[in-house]
C-alpha cells in the first residue's frame, strides 16, 4: 500500500483529497461525517464577519458535465464559525482550512484577526467568489494590485497560521496575480473558483434558470483548465497549492498533483459520486501508486515532464 | 459517468383544489416517478425554488398540497390553472412496508399530504390503514373527503378546539390506541414536537415509526449542505426527509433545533423566536 500522508504548509494530511469550501461545510458535525467519508482535511464554507444572506433558489444545477452555482455565500457570520470550530476541535479527525471571505480589506482584517486566535490549521482567503459582483464588484482576485493588498493586510494579522488566497481562474494571467500575492506573503495557492460566470437559458420559459441569473462553473467539463493554471502557478509561484476544478477520480486527482497541487480539493464530485467519493478517491490514488511502484505520493507532485 | 441532470422541467397547471382557506391541491400532467415520502423541488420563475413533499402520483399525474405560508408558496396559491412552474426531482427516500401490513399514520396539521400519497399506495398493497389527523380545528382538516370514503382506511381525527372529533392532541390517546391496535409500522409528518413524540411513543411500545424530517433546502441533491444534522451532520435531502426513529434518536437537533438559510439554530422553544 502507497503511502498517501502529505504535508501541507507544516500540517500533515492522512490523503492529498479536501472537502473544497462551498460544498455542504455549514457545520462542524458535517465536516466530521466528510472525514468519516474518507476526506484528508476540510475547508470550511466562506465565512464572513457578520451574517450574510446568500442568493435565492435555484442556487444550484447540473448537467453531466458541469455544475452550475450562484449560492452566494450564506453565511451567519464569525461568532456561529467560533462555535462550530470548537466544535470540531473537540474531537477533531482531520485538520481545518477556514475559507474566510469579505467585503473589504477590513472586514479581511477583522476575521483573520480572530481567526490567528482559533485552532484552525490554515487560513484560506477567498477573494475569488465570481457571484458576488452585483454586491461587491469585481473580485479582489482579478486585480493583481488588490489581491496583493489583501493578502499583505491579511498576513499581517494571521500569527502563525499559513495563508493560501483561493484564486480565480477568470483572468487573463493568473500568473500575474499569483506572483503579486506571493510578493504579499502569501504562503499557498488554492486555485481554482468556479469559472465564468456562466449563463443556462430553460428554453420554454425564455429565462435563466438560476436567481442569479449567472453562476460559478465547476463540474468535470474545467478539469483541464484547473489542471493548466495549477501548473503555470506552481511552476511561476514554486508554493504549495491546493489544486480544485473538476477532480472527480484517483486519477484526475494524481494528474492535479502531477501538475503541481499538494492536496486536491473536491466539491462538486460529491454530486457526480456521493459523500464517499474522497475515500474513492483516495482508494484510487493508492491503487494507481501500487501499479506504478510509486511509495510516496508525495513523489509525484510538479512532476509532470513539459 | 451516470447521465446525470438537475435542471428543472417546466409543468402546467392541470388543476387546482381548494383544500382549505390557506392549502391548495395542484395537479400537473408528468411522469414524476416518485415514491411516498418523496419531495420535488418546486420552482416559481423569479422568485424561488422550495422542497415540496408529493401528496399523490398516479404515474401520469402528480399533485402537490400548497400550504400559503411563504414568499414563494403564496404566491404560488395564486396561480391559474394553465400557469407553468418548474420541478426538479423526486428526490430522498420514501416510506418502506409490506403488502398486507398493517399501518397506523399520524399526521399533524398540514404534515398529512406524503401520508395522503402513502395511503393511495399502500392501500394497492392490501394494507390495513389507521389514519390519525390533528389539526388545531376541522377547517384545517385535509382531504377529510376522500379518506372517509376510502375503503381500508379507519380514520381518526383529534381537533385542539373540538371541532371535529375529539377534542385536544392526536397524540393524546395515541399510545393506548398503539397498545390496543398493534400496527406493525408507524408514519409521521407534522410539526416536528409532534413527530419527536410519536417517535418516542413508537420506541417505547417497539414498533418501527419512520418520520418525515423537514429542513431547510437549497440543492435538494446533497450538495448544499443546508440541512444537515446534528450530530452526524447526514443529509436530510439524501438521507431523509423519512428516517427511522431509531436514526433520530441519535440526532440531537431534532425536536431541538433547525437552521436558517445562513446556518444559525433557530430553536423550537425559543421564546425569543420570531
Amino acid at each position: 500500500m502507497a503511502n498517501l500522508k502529505v504535508k501541507y504548509l507544516g500540517t500533515a494530511f492522512a490523503n492529498p483529497t479536501v472537502l473544497a469550501s462551498g460544498v455542504t461545510g455549514v457545520t462542524a458535525s458535517t465536516w466530521k461525517s466528510v472525514v468519516r467519508s474518507g476526506a484528508g482535511g476540510i475547508t470550511t464554507k466562506s465565512i464572513w464577519l457578520n451574517e450574510h444572506k446568500g442568493h435565492p433558489n435555484p442556487t444550484i444545477i447540473t448537467t453531466e458535465h458541469w455544475m452550475m452555482n450562484a449560492v452566494g455565500l450564506p453565511d451567519a457570520g464569525l461568532n456561529k464559525a467560533v462555535e462550530e470550530i470548537a466544535e470540531y476541535e473537540k474531537d477533531k479527525p482531520a485538520p481545518l482550512i477556514a475559507s474566510i471571505v469579505g467585503g473589504n480589506e477590513e472586514e479581511f482584517i477583522k476575521i483573520a484577526e480572530k481567526m490567528a486566535t482559533l485552532p484552525i490549521d490554515i487560513l484560506e482567503i477567498n477573494i475569488s467568489c465570481p457571484n458576488v459582483e452585483d454586491e461587491f464588484g469585481l473580485p479582489f482576485a482579478c486585480v493583481a494590485t488588490d489581491a496583493k493588498r489583501i493578502t499583505q493586510a491579511v498576513k499581517k494579522v494571521a500569527g502563525n497560521k499559513p495563508v493560501v488566497i483561493k484564486l480565480s481562474p477568470n483572468v487573463t494571467r493568473i500568473t500575474e496575480i499569483a506572483e503579486a500575492c506571493a510578493q504579499g506573503g502569501a504562503d499557498g495557492f488554492c486555485l481554482i473558483n468556479t469559472l465564468g460566470p456562466g449563463l443556462y437559458i430553460n428554453l420554454e420559459l425564455r429565462m435563466p434558470v438560476l436567481a442569479n441569473k449567472v453562476g460559478g462553473i465547476s463540474g468535470p467539463a474545467i478539469k483541464p483548465l484547473a489542471v493548466k493554471m495549477v501548473h503555470d502557478v506552481y511552476k511561476a509561484t514554486g508554493l504549495p497549492i491546493i489544486g480544485t476544478g473538476g477532480v472527480t477520480t484517483g486519477k484526475d486527482a494524481l494528474e492535479m498533483m502531477m501538475a503541481g497541487a499538494t492536496l486536491v480539493g473536491m466539491g462538486s464530485a460529491v454530486y457526480y459520486r456521493g459523500i464517499d467519493v474522497f475515500r474513492k478517491v483516495a482508494n484510487e490514488i493508492s491503487e494507481w501508486c501500487d501499479k506504478n511502484g510509486v511509495k510516496n505520493v508525495e513523489e509525484i507532485i510538479g512532476t509532470v515532464k513539459m | 459517468m451516470e447521465n446525470k441532470t438537475e435542471l428543472p422541467q417546466i409543468v402546467e397547471i392541470k388543476q387546482i383544489v381548494t383544500e382549505t382557506p390557506d392549502i391548495k391541491t395542484f395537479y400537473f400532467d408528468y411522469h414524476l416517478e416518485s415514491k411516498p415520502g418523496q419531495f420535488v423541488m418546486l420552482w416559481l420563475p423569479g422568485v424561488d425554488e422550495v422542497p415540496m413533499s408529493v401528496a399523490l402520483d398516479t404515474n401520469n399525474q402528480f399533485a402537490l398540497t400548497i400550504y400559503a405560508r411563504g414568499d414563494a408558496t403564496k404566491k404560488i396559491c395564486k396561480l391559474k390553472e394553465g400557469d407553468k412552474l418548474g420541478i426538479r426531482g423526486p428526490y430522498g427516500t420514501m416510506f418502506n412496508y409490506k403488502e398486507g401490513e398493517h399501518l397506523a399514520l399520524v399526521g399533524g396539521g398540514y404534515g398529512t399530504p406524503p401520508l395522503y400519497f402513502l395511503t393511495h399506495e399502500a392501500l394497492k398493497k392490501e394494507c390495513k390503514i389507521d389514519f390519525l389527523i390533528g389539526a388545531h380545528t376541522k377547517e384545517k382538516l385535509l382531504y377529510l373527503k376522500t379518506l372517509q370514503g376510502l375503503e381500508g382506511v379507519n380514520l381518526h381525527i383529534a381537533t385542539t378546539d373540538g371541532s371535529l372529533g375529539e377534542k385536544g392532541h392526536i397524540t393524546d390517546n395515541l399510545e393506548n390506541f398503539l397498545q390496543e391496535n398493534k400496527p406493525d409500522r408507524i408514519m409521521t409528518c407534522g410539526p416536528e414536537l409532534l413527530m419527536k413524540k410519536v417517535g418516542e411513543i413508537g420506541d417505547k411500545l417497539n414498533i418501527q415509526t419512520q418520520i418525515s424530517v423537514e429542513r431547510y433546502m437549497k440543492c435538494g441533491f446533497g450538495v448544499c449542505g443546508q440541512c444537515t444534522l446534528d450530530p452526524l451532520g447526514i443529509r436530510t435531502c439524501v438521507s431523509g426527509p423519512v428516517m427511522s426513529s431509531k436514526v433520530l434518536n441519535m440526532l440531537d437537533e431534532f425536536g431541538q433545533y433547525t437552521r436558517d438559510a445562513q446556518g444559525k439554530k433557530q430553536y423550537f422553544n425559543n421564546p425569543n423566536k420570531k
